[in-house]
């Protein structure tokens, strides 16, 4: 007989590798059964990749995966629901226009006899009772599209639940909720424990893994760095297990004459999303913003770049109180946003030189027409001084690479002559010597005198090149750093939200 | 997340076939013409006959005119279904103002492109201000115009008209019919806006990543409405000559126009997903549809045949557009 094994879930030696970057390299994760197993890092840790194995998402390169003892091969969600493996995924993808218990029963109606139609009692009641355990206060009938979010990802985790799984694993569920549902949320998660239940839980929030998790698993850039009893555990440790690599890249950091401050936000508020954002921004200063995954960072600048509006606050620029509606506006007050996600900026179906002269095409205008021999020359010298690889003007810019796609982007701002430049995670996705150029580049725009804002989620790159950090945590900035105090360790507890 | 992901994988792989297959779509529609003009000559000769020629440019002069103001509106992600209705209620007002010894031949001219501009702007505004589905507001600018033509003409076709007027739809200067001018000059100006102008950039743009120009300061909202603005005068010239060459105002004219247009488009290798297509792309789709109809014509196929044939061309062209946006 073969001695039961203490864990209910146990992967080993998981790797996974996307183009371009190894996403998980040889990591092991075993969740014993009947606790609740946080599992934190930064983001882009592997967290999301590896629970998305766990789900049947994806599929390891390699390593292996044992349930209950036994190996199991999981080819898609339905496969890991079968197991009984459920998840609960950050982002909600529920259907507006369905009810809650269409949603929670999608896929497996309850049938009229053995006819292919839906018993809608059957499923509505059932739903009711599920809702009455779980002591959720949702009508079964009402449609999800009329739902609070909060309440759309109480029916996720209901939904989630109702599979009576033996492993359920919570993706960030609190991201979304309110300080009452999260206390509620608890209890349902001490319920499940109870009943014999693990769970995986992730989060940003160190106080909640405290108060609710028996064990923790720190990643980090892929790597599996160390499970801990939460008993015998610090909050600092943790940061440090998190943060602790060394800082191997070379940032090509140079000082630059810091001049007058150029932009001035104060109190700019937008409900819900952030508070009471104040800051200035000077010639020549590189401002990094850190910060975690939906603390508020994008929506800042966008805000700032009349992309979306705010409910209250003020931009001055050079002093003086402005009103930005629209990247219009904003661009004629020479600021430029490069976007987090290169693909929405970009026009992929067009040539490089159309993607570079797009924000700045008055300049090139000779009567009616497009002065082509104009536009030409201010291409090439843009490609030239980025070093933008491409085989020729008239490239259709979804086939360059991702760094040299960035810097189409970056050409195409710089035509627009700005003198706040905003660039909002500008190395993403890209590889080490494009990243390495970009940074060269962001170093000489500060030198010309630019005031320049970086968001960023990779510390070394926060921690190289800024001149001065913000840490914003849940919509508010949380701390201000000068780059001579700035390290890994105080930035990320400023980003987790712990003050003390 | 997951399917954008393992789409990128994909992508890497099967880059140099999208590539081929780019290759295949700018060029192939040449070849598919020229194969078929050779196939059509080699069973009948009559087609290479200059007359015959000139008849088929003179054909699909009217389709190819409302295909340039289409072919802006595709780039712009956007549809106009109201084209055939458009040319049907631009062709009674402007039958009304035609008659002999009535107005100088520019006032029916001009009335007649004013109401089609009016028809675009009304197009555009509804779908950049309104935000409605270019799908929806055009189906209805498409009932209401062909409703406002049956209205204003009772029903009934408006004729006799000047001799200036016939002029425009079927005289000949130099041996070469006039619509053909007509039509050579609005491919060249369309040709010159789309590709030489900051308005020509935007239609791209908008079409390529309609946030990506938003972000870049473009106002989306103006020129999308300067587009459709600018397909309802391109519909109303092509409304024009075809009264001009029918004799006749006919509130039933242009029936299904709009869709020989956006073929015409299509088969020119204008996306439907926006950002892609060109004017001599366009030209190329109806000529590609035009001689079809002639050869056909020749080789005593009977009408209906044609159809489905016509069908494949543009299921087939649409099919290969499809290769290349994997």
């Amino acid at each position: 007989m073969i001695p039961e094994s203490e864990y209910i879930l146990e992967m080993e030696g998981i790797s996974k590798e996307f183009p371009g970057v190894k996403a998980l390299n040889c990591v092991d994760f075993r969740v014993k059964k009947g606790t609740v197993h946080a599992l934190i890092g930064e983001n882009g840790a592997g967290k999301s990749t590896l629970m998305k194995i766990l789900n049947g998402i994806y599929t390891p390169d390699s390593g292996i995966i044992k349930f209950k003892g036994k190996e199991i091969k999981l080819r898609s969600p339905y496969d890991a629901i079968k197991n009984g493996i459920s998840m609960i995924h950050q982002e909600l993808s529920p259907i507006p226009n369905m009810t809650v218990a269409e949603n929670i029963f999608l896929g497996r109606e309850p049938l009229i006899g053995r006819v292919p139609i839906v018993n809608d009692k059957e499923m509505i009641n059932k739903t009711r009772e599920l809702m009455r355990s779980l002591e959720i206060n949702i009508d079964p009938c009402a449609l999800m599209r009329d739902l609070s979010i909060a309440n759309m990802q109480m029916v996720e985790i209901a939904k989630a639940i109702s599979y009576n799984s033996e492993l359920i694993i919570m993706d960030e569920p609190t991201s979304a909720i309110s300080e009452k549902e999260v206390s509620h949320l608890f209890k349902i998660i001490k319920n499940l424990k109870e009943k014999g239940v693990s769970i995986i839980y992730i989060s940003h929030r160190l106080d909640e893994i405290f108060k609710i998790a028996d064990e923790v698993t720190v990643l980090r850039d892929g790597e599996y760095i160390g499970t801990e009893s939460i008993e015998k555990i610090t909050r600092e440790k943790l940061i440090e297990m998190m943060v602790g690599r060394e800082i191997k890249q070379m940032f090509p950091k140079e000082e630059a004459p810091i001049g007058e401050v150029i932009l001035e936000v104060r109190n700019l508020t937008k409900r819900g999303v952030f508070y009471d954002i104040n800051f200035k921004v000077r010639r020549g200063e590189i401002l990094g913003i850190a910060g975690l995954m939906g603390a508020g960072r994008t929506e800042v600048v966008e805000s700032i770049f009349g992309l979306s509006s705010y409910d209250a606050g003020e931009i001055y620029i050079k002093g003086k109180k402005v009103k930005i509606k629209s990247p219009i506006d904003a661009i004629k007050n020479k600021i430029a946003l490069i976007t987090e996600d290169r693909k929405s900026g970009l026009f992929l179906p067009l040539s490089v030189r159309d993607n570079i002269i797009m924000a700045s095409i008055d300049s090139y205008i000779k009567g009616p027409f497009i002065d082509g021999v104009k536009v030409d020359e201010f291409c090439n010298k843009q490609i030239e001084q980025l070093k933008i690889k491409t085989p020729g003007l008239m490239q259709i810019v979804k086939y360059l690479s991702g760094g040299n796609q960035q810097k189409v982007l970056i050409a195409r701002w710089l035509l627009t002559y700005p003198e706040i430049l905003i660039l909002d995670e500008p190395t993403r996705g890209i590889d080490v010597g494009a990243k390495a150029e970009i940074h060269r580049l962001i170093t000489k725009m500060a030198k010309e005198g630019k005031a320049i804002i970086m968001i960023s989620s990779e510390l070394p790159e926060i921690l190289g090149m800024s001149d001065r950090i913000l840490v914003m945590h849940e919509g508010r900035i949380t701390g201000e750093l000068y780059r001579k105090d700035a390290n890994q360790e105080n930035i990320m507890r400023y980003a987790m939200g712990i003050t003390s | 997340m997951m399917e954008k992901d393992v789409l990128s994988e994909t992508q890497k792989g099967v880059k140099s076939r999208v590539k081929l297959a780019s290759n295949i779509q700018r060029y192939g529609m040449v070849l598919v013409f020229f194969l078929m003009v050779t196939i059509i000559t080699i069973l009948s000769p009559r087609f290479l006959d200059p007359r015959n020629l000139l008849n088929v440019v003179r054909q699909i002069s009217i389709i190819s005119i409302v295909g340039f103001g289409v072919t802006m509106v595709i780039i712009t992600t956007g549809i106009d279904l109201s084209s055939g209705s458009v040319i049907a209620l631009v062709s009674v007002v402007t039958a009304s103002l035609a008659h002999p010894n009535q107005y100088p031949l520019i006032i029916p001219i001009l009335v007649g492109l004013l109401v089609g501009g009016i028809t675009g702007l009304i197009n555009g505004t509804l779908i950049a201000i309104g935000k409605l589905p270019a799908f929806i507001a055009t189906l209805g600018m498409m009932i209401t115009a062909r409703g406002l033509a049956l209205i204003y003409s009772d029903g009934r076709p408006i004729t006799n008209f000047s001799e200036s007027f016939n002029f425009l739809g079927q005289g000949y200067l130099f041996g070469v019919p006039f619509p053909i001018y007509v039509l050579a000059l609005t491919a060249l100006i369309s040709h010159i806006i789309l590709k030489h102008t900051k308005f020509g950039k935007y239609v791209y743009a908008i079409g390529g990543n309609e946030q990506a120009a938003i972000i870049s300061g473009i106002d989306v909202v103006k020129y999308k409405i300067l587009v459709y603005t600018y397909a309802g005068i391109m519909t109303a010239i092509a409304g024009i000559l075809l009264t001009s060459r029918l004799s006749a105002g006919q509130p039933t004219a242009g029936v299904g126009y709009e869709l020989d247009a956006i073929a015409a488009a299509v088969i020119g290798g204008t996306s439907l997903n926006g950002g892609i297509g060109t004017i001599p792309g366009t030209i190329l789709g109806a000529l590609i549809m035009g001689t079809l109809n002639n050869g056909l014509d020749l080789l005593h196929v009977s009408a209906y045949w044609q159809q489905v044939v016509k069908g494949f061309i543009i299921v087939g062209a649409v099919l290969m557009d499809k290769q290349r946006r994997i």
